[in-house]
């Protein structure tokens, strides 16, 4: 999937030049957390979080509150040039950048202007549809060898159940690397012959166990 | 307790309504889910001389008219098809029907609807003030959606009576669903409306079907807030089960203020139930429709429907947990002790496991949980994720 199919193309942005009364009323009224900043022409030029935001404005704990603060421009606290994505990246590519690089968003620029913003929050709701977990399903997790062909023998049993598997998984067993963990989310609400036809082919399924004991 | 005197004298106390027409409601001989469950239950009640023939109401058929209100056209019309024998699984499999869970059937739109009219039958009895409470323990189709069947549930009948009820009596309807699975049907039909309030305590989606259900689906727009979930862990107990039941649906209810609650009696958060992996035990099913019946008398002058919903162990399980749910309704001692003989000696030569003698279960039905203060503790954190919004804060630090 690429950035262009998940981003959000509808983006509340503020210039320069605004202050930081501009801002928190902006992010307020629209339950965001990022705004971009952009010059005139629509190129990004600068971001705030409310992370900035908090920290620029004197706590009210403090004595001597100053009103001034607030009508502070934004470049003061912007963080200048920041890290930005375009339509065409991938999405497992941005979501290492947001991980490497610690961010919350990531403002997408086509043709040197902004064009879209993808948050965390975006990226976390796309992997949860991904996973399939948004459609009616059951979740069967199974223990198999690490070598080829078997991903075929267990999803051959969901071919013989003419079940509808929403996603798979596929990731390496964290007690013994000489095994892989499968996660099928399969269109049913009942996965008892499934379950007992995937024992028959030999494999472990992990269903459920009592947490933290493993069988 | 003077809960039912003066005038309600002229009015039943409970209704029940049953024909062994909703039998008709049949996928195949193997599949899980089977109504047979309705005699077993309405013959151990005739046999504990609970129940008469002057308490039993006739359902009747929902109108497409009445399925529309909570179901497309198009889908009503492919269900209307394939019970015809007009349609292949092929050209139904996008609708959830001429599936592995919810296979084609002759005559499927009428067994259906007749599900649902069951429930508008509940609903008329106590909307007209004709009875204080009704029981269809033939509804509970909770996983029916707007336009397409999902785990067993063709239409959704609690969704279509919420409905009927609103344009019919203009009520405020509490809608809690005790089944071990989310009641997302019913949920996401009423998303956005304020004036319905969804509860489901249920099985956490980790592994269990539908998978949703989670604590922080509360609804949306003007609805945000009037949609509550409880998911618990696999393993929980009737303790913490019932601690969180308890605790979220009074002070949903007082925050509410319901005209009207519809109880949804799934019966799968047993310990024996096949499907899922939830450690109940009978003492779930005395405790649920106590609490049920007191505060739909404290906040609905009595307006208290309830319908049926999953339960999978048809022999050991349901009759019991569902007759103590009708006895409840009708102020009856609850029953301690052994059942019916007479019941217990009918019913062993076909049932294939042996049938538990007593009202209540025995000692040890399992072995002890490991971590069931964890679990315990786990879903206390649940229960004050859910009620956050309407828990006045400043009792926080
Ligand atoms: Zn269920
Ligand atoms: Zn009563």
């Amino acid at each position: 999937m690429i950035v262009e199919q998940m981003m959000k193309t509808n983006v509340f942005t503020l210039q320069p030049s605004h202050s930081i009364k501009d801002a928190i009323t902006l992010m307020q009224e629209n339950k965001i957390r990022h705004l971009p900043i952009t010059n005139e022409i629509g190129s990004v030029v600068g971001i705030v979080t409310d992370r900035d935001i908090k920290e620029a404005i004197p706590s009210y704990l403090m004595e001597d509150q100053n009103q001034d603060i607030y009508e502070t421009k934004i470049k003061e606290i912007m963080t200048k040039n920041p890290i930005i994505g375009h339509p065409l990246d991938f999405v497992e590519e941005i979501a290492t950048t947001f991980y490497d690089q610690q961010i919350g968003c990531l403002p997408i620029v086509s043709g040197g202007k902004l064009v879209g913003i993808v948050t965390e929050t975006d990226l976390l709701y796309k992997y949860i549809e991904l996973t399939g977990a948004h459609q009616p399903g059951s979740q069967i997790e199974v223990r198999v060898p690490n070598r080829p062909g078997t991903l075929f023998e267990v999803s051959k049993v969901f071919h013989d159940h003419k079940s509808n598997v929403l996603s798979v998984l596929v990731y390496p067993d964290l007690v013994n690397n000489e095994n892989k963990i499968l996660v099928f989310r399969v269109k049913t609400m009942n996965p008892l012959g499934i379950i007992e036809d995937i024992r028959k082919e030999g494999f472990d399924v992990l269903w459920p166990n009592i947490p933290g004991m493993t069988n | 307790m003077a809960k039912h005197t003066g005038n309600d004298k002229l009015k039943k106390h409970a209704v029940y309504v049953y024909s062994e027409e909703q039998l008709g409601y049949k996928f195949s001989e193997t599949h899980p889910f089977n109504q047979k469950r309705l005699i077993l239950t309405t013959d151990l009640l005739r046999k504990m001389n609970a129940l008469s023939d002057q308490d039993i109401v006739i359902p009747r058929i929902a109108t497409d008219d009445e399925l529309l209100l909570a179901h497309d056209p198009r889908y009503v019309d492919i269900v209307k098809k394939a019970s015809k024998g007009l349609m292949t699984s092929s050209q139904t499999e996008s609708f959830g029907i001429g599936t592995e869970d919810t296979p084609i059937f002759p005559n499927m739109h009428e067994a259906s609807a007749r599900l649902v009219g069951g429930t508008l039958t509940a609903v008329d009895y106590v909307m007209e003030n004709k009875a204080l409470h009704a029981l269809n323990l033939g509804g509970g189709l909770h996983h029916g959606f707007h336009g397409r069947a999902s785990g067993f549930c063709i239409y959704n009948d609690s969704s279509v009576a919420i409905k009927y009820i609103q344009q019919k009596y203009k009520a405020r309807v509490l809608y809690i669903d005790t089944d071990a699975h989310h009641g997302d049907g019913v949920q996401w039909s009423f998303y956005e409306d304020p004036d319905v309030c969804t509860i489901s305590i249920h099985e956490t989606g980790r592994y269990l079907f539908p998978g949703t259900g989670n604590v922080t689906e509360r609804g949306s727009g003007l609805g945000y807030g009037t949609s509550f979930n409880l998911p618990i862990d696999a393993f929980t107990e009737d303790e913490s089960f019932l601690d969180l039941y308890m605790t979220a649906f009074r002070e949903i209810a007082t925050h509410f203020k319901p005209d009207v609650i519809i109880t949804q009696n799934g019966a799968d958060a047993h310990y024996l139930d096949p499907l899922t992996h939830l450690y109940g035990t009978m003492k779930l099913y005395q405790e649920i429709p106590k609490l049920a019946h007191q505060l739909a008398h404290e906040f609905c002058d009595g307006k208290w429907i309830a319908v049926g919903g999953g339960g999978y162990d048809i022999w050991r399980v349901v009759p019991r947990a569902w007759s103590l749910l009708w006895m409840e309704m009708n102020d009856m001692e609850l029953p301690q002790g052994k059942l019916p003989k007479e019941w217990l000696d009918q019913w062993q030569k076909d049932s294939p496991v042996q049938l538990i003698p007593t009202w209540m279960d025995p000692e040890n039905l399992y072995e002890p949980i490991p971590r069931k203060e964890e679990i315990t503790e786990k879903n206390k954190q649940v229960l004050d994720k859910a009620l956050y919004h309407i828990r006045p804060h400043y009792e926080k630090e």
